[in-house]
């Protein structure tokens, strides 16, 4: 099918404020993490910053952020897990009877629990996909049983230690192939930096520099709009200094965690398939209209299948370096995780209705409950008013989020 | 006697893109039954639910009168508070709920919020008496058919002591003997000094119990008719307006060879398995040439499609289908598609579009394997043939980059279709195209009907509207209950000759 008239370029630069109008959800999560994070630098007299705190936040947090890659794909597709915690802590306790009681060997073990951590989604998928009982409710019966087979599993005890080669998992850090660098200071110690993770670093940011400017070149070969020169260099440069700092933060202290890169690799993964893949668009059809994505051609029944398998995988690897973290199992890990996943989910912008939701977003959620929870913490704020804040900061979220679609 | 209870005047109600109402005038005497005629998407729905303040006072421009006092209902609670009720089109009962809770939903027969279940009970059943509805006040909604539910409905108006009764198409869904009661019913609230507005495009019926006529045509009125000047001709001439050549793009049909065949087709009900909803169709389509499937609502035409289309509808489906004379399976959507098959469903909101995401993506999602490669998708490609059917079918929007949502229905309907076209299909079947859009976007779907036709596909239409049928198709069949009874070449076919197929395939069965 042709059609003769000529391809219209329109315009290839739109306005900064009309950019700025689409954008303004991504770019007030990442300033309103920003904002957090300084107001408890300061209410914490500089603690927030430290490396050996922005390291504790990562390593504290990690198990929610990689949760809350499966839970995105969950909720955008229209559906819940409730049993996610339950679920990591279930695995959780079976690696530590493997690995302490059976003898298996750490790796050997990680690679069954995930199969396992898939059973369990594939398990708890079938009733739902197949069988159309609500997620909801399947997830909340999981939830049960699982809480319930932790307990048995363990027999109500902690099961630890583990071997060194386990715990590498979350309390490792990347082993320094240069050496340090030691930088003599007028007084004080000396400051010593990890040089491959600065290394990392500036590499890192080159890549997003470079990836950036040739997509953004690409659309303008394509005649298709790009966004003005000035916001873009701007926002650029922002996120390049922004990674180019944490990175230095983290090389003052130990390094980067092992943790993180095992993060980073998930979260690059989940951004490429969501934005990237006809998989990714597949979930966000079928959460926006399922019986037209249905009608489409989509196999809808086996997409939410899958989706509950890769999340019932996640959670699995979220239990292995809790656990790992903890450096031992209990019965009651694990516990009430699946309601910091989904709330830094919904943070992140994503519809209960489904079909709506970036991985961005998530995981910044994500970052924003564990920025809340560490600096209140610092901050010496009793647990209980802990619950009450970041209540009220979920809720304030998405009523922000409904109140600017309604004005839109 | 002729004293006017209502008077809306200038009224003007514009949706995005598309000027729904305009500049219409409409006056109801007291006590009359006054019928609103015109085509799908004329504007008369729009306008019942301006009345009834569906869209809100503000939202739209002009002024409304009632008996005497300008009004301005925010609410549709505004509106039957002073005895304003409209029962739509798609009924508003809820089906677990028993005929007597449904009669007092929202006002409930209740002293300090308990429920009195007595007065309850006796109210439905004199209210039912009064619509002349023989059952149990406590039979849930769910048991009793159509016909009976309609009643429920105006027993829940008069509940309301309604003094203007407004219904949207009552009898769209109902045998001919509930027809016959429900205007029946409406000449006995007429002498109980009831006024009724009733939207229908049973012409038949509207010269039976109608004292005025107004007809609606592109969101004007057009003139109002008073009993002795009623015919059905003129009402016909007054709502069509033009000639139907002008409403039809020319074609000169270049048919080719079978493109397309079904053989002895027949589907089951999918919850009552004994019910056989396709009862045995033969049909074919050849290459360029546009074939019409016409009847009546219930006739199984949307569930005759669907059921070819990946076995989307019904049980125990049986039948062969042939493709350039070589059996296909279609039994799932993705192998109907691959077999060169397409359907564009009758209801594009619930089952054609992603209403939250935009044409872009919508465009594209038949099929993903067509934008990318090893299933990543290369978003120029897409880009490309986003804006390329954009531009094919004519959407009018900002960018490919708006929300379908937020589109008018004319529009939606291209996204619907550019999406099947970048399936590329052999064979596309429509059902109801042009369904409650506005008259030049329906001109700019048959031109591209008639565009692909020309390419040598094949066109499947099943539309409720005749005149459409006769406009663009080269070969109309006839369904009646499950069973195509007629076949007609689209010279000789006309209105009478359908309506004749389905009498006396009536007939026959009776």
């Amino acid at each position: 099918m042709t059609t003769e008239t000529v391809p219209q370029v329109p315009s290839s630069t739109s306005s900064a404020r009309s950019v700025l109008q689409a954008n303004l959800r991504d770019y007030g999560l990442v300033v309103a993490l920003l904002a957090i994070m300084v107001f408890f630098q300061i209410t914490t007299n500089g603690t927030m910053f430290r490396p050996l705190n922005l390291t504790n936040v990562i390593l504290q947090n990690s198990y929610i952020i990689i949760m809350a890659l499966g839970m995105l794909l969950v909720i955008v597709a229209g559906h819940i897990d409730l049993s996610v915690g339950s679920v990591s802590g279930f695995v959780g306790g079976l690696a530590a009877i493997m690995m302490v009681r059976w003898g298996i060997p750490p790796l050997l073990t990680m690679v069954l629990c995930l199969a396992v951590g898939a059973a369990i989604g594939a398990a708890q998928g079938y009733w739902i996909a197949y069988l159309k009982i609500p997620s909801f409710i399947v997830t909340l019966a999981g939830m049960l049983v699982f809480k319930g087979l932790v307990l048995a599993l363990l027999g109500g005890a902690s099961v630890g230690p583990f071997p060194v080669e386990f715990q590498l998992l979350s309390a490792g850090f990347l082993p320094d192939v240069f050496g340090p660098i030691t930088i003599p200071q007028g007084e004080g110690a000396p400051l010593t930096l990890h040089t491959t993770t600065l290394v990392i670093g500036v590499l890192a940011t080159l890549v997003f520099v470079f990836t950036s400017l040739r997509s953004r070149k690409r659309r303008q070969e394509h005649g298709y709009e790009a966004e003005p020169f000035a916001v873009f260099a701007v926002k650029t440069a922002v996120l390049g200094a922004l990674i180019l700092f944490f990175s230095y933060l983290l090389a003052s202290y130990r390094g980067l965690p092992n943790v993180l890169i095992v993060m980073s690799i998930l979260i690059a993964i989940f951004v490429f398939m969501t934005k990237r893949t006809t998989l990714g668009r597949r979930i966000y059809a079928l959460g926006g209209n399922s019986k037209a994505a249905q009608l489409s051609g989509i196999k809808t029944e086996r997409l939410t299948f899958y989706v509950f398998v890769i999340m019932g995988m996640l959670a699995a690897l979220a239990g292995l370096i809790f656990a790992a973290r903890l450096n031992t199992a209990t019965p009651k890990a694990g516990q009430g995780f699946e309601l910091d996943v989904i709330a830094a989910v919904f943070i992140g912008g994503a519809s209960a209705m489904g079909g709506v939701g970036q991985v961005a977003g998530a995981v910044i959620g994500a970052f924003i409950m564990g920025v809340m929870n560490n600096g209140m913490s610092i901050m010496g704020v009793n647990i209980d008013w802990q619950q009450v804040i970041k209540g009220l900061v979920l809720l304030g979220a998405v009523v922000f989020d409904v109140y600017n679609k309604n004005k839109a | 006697m002729t004293k006017t209870i209502l008077e809306m005047r200038g009224i003007t109600k514009t949706f995005p893109g598309v000027k729904a109402l305009q500049d219409v005038n409409l006056d109801v005497r007291e006590a009359e039954i006054h019928a609103i005629v015109g085509e799908n998407g004329a504007g008369k729905s729009t306008l019942m639910k301006v009345l009834s303040g569906v869209y809100p006072a503000g939202s739209y421009d002009g002024e409304i009168v009632y008996q005497g006092q300008p009004v301005a209902f925010k609410t549709i609670r505004d509106s039957e508070h002073v005895g304003i009720v409209i029962i739509h089109q798609e009924l508003a009962l809820v089906p677990l709920l028993s005929i007597a809770e449904n009669i007092f939903l929202g006002n409930e027969q209740a002293k300090g919020g308990v429920i009195d279940w007595d007065e309850t009970r006796r109210g439905a059943r004199k209210l039912l008496s009064m619509v002349g509805l023989q059952e149990d006040p406590d039979t849930l909604v769910t048991h009793i058919g159509v016909g009976k539910q309609q009643l429920v409905e105006i027993a829940k108006a008069l509940s309301k002591e309604v003094k203007l009764l407004i219904l949207d198409e009552p009898t769209a869904s109902l045998s001919e003997k509930d027809s016959a009661a429900l205007l029946d019913l409406l000449l006995e609230f007429k002498n109980q000094g009831i006024t009724s507005i009733i939207i229908s495009h049973k012409l038949n019926e509207i010269s039976r119990v109608a004292d005025r006529v107004t007809v609606i045509r592109d969101g004007r009125t057009i003139e109002t008719m008073d009993r002795a000047d009623m015919s059905e001709d003129r009402i016909i001439a007054s709502m069509v307006g033009r000639s139907l050549e002008d409403r039809y793009p020319k074609r000169e049909p270049k048919i080719g060879e079978v493109l397309f065949e079904v053989k002895n087709w027949s589907v089951y009900h999918p919850l009552h398995s004994e019910r056989q909803v396709i009862k045995g169709v033969d049909i074919a389509v050849r290459k360029g040439e546009v074939v019409g499937i016409a009847g009546l609502m219930g006739a199984g035409r949307t569930e005759f499609a669907m059921s070819l289309f990946g076995k989307s509808y019904g049980r125990n489906i049986s039948g062969e289908v042939f493709m350039h004379g070589k059996k296909v399976d279609t039994s799932t959507v993705r192998r109907a598609v691959d077999a060169g098959i397409a359907y564009a469903t009758e209801d594009r909101k619930t089952y054609g579009l992603n209403l939250i995401d935009h044409i872009k993506h919508n465009t594209t999602l038949a099929n993903l394997p067509g934008i990318s490669r090893a299933g990543v998708i290369d978003d120029m490609t897409e880009m490309k043939v986003a804006n390329d059917y954009r531009r094919m079918t004519n959407i009018r929007s900002s960018s490919v980059y708006q929300i379908t949502g937020n589109l008018s229905g004319g529009n939606q309907q291209k996204v619907v279709l550019s999406k099947w076209l970048f399936a590329n299909p052999e064979l596309l079947i429509l059902d109801e195209p042009t369904r409650g859009i506005d008259v030049g976007a329906k001109y700019e779907i048959y031109t591209i009907i008639n565009k692909l036709a020309d390419e040598g596909k094949g066109i499947l239409v099943i539309s409720s509207e005749m005149p459409e049928l006769l406009g663009i198709c080269d070969r109309i069949y006839v369904m009646n209950e499950g069973r195509i009874v007629g076949e007609l070449a689209g010279s000789e076919a006309s209105q009478e000759k359908i309506m004749r197929s389905i009498v006396r395939a009536e007939g026959k069965t009776a």
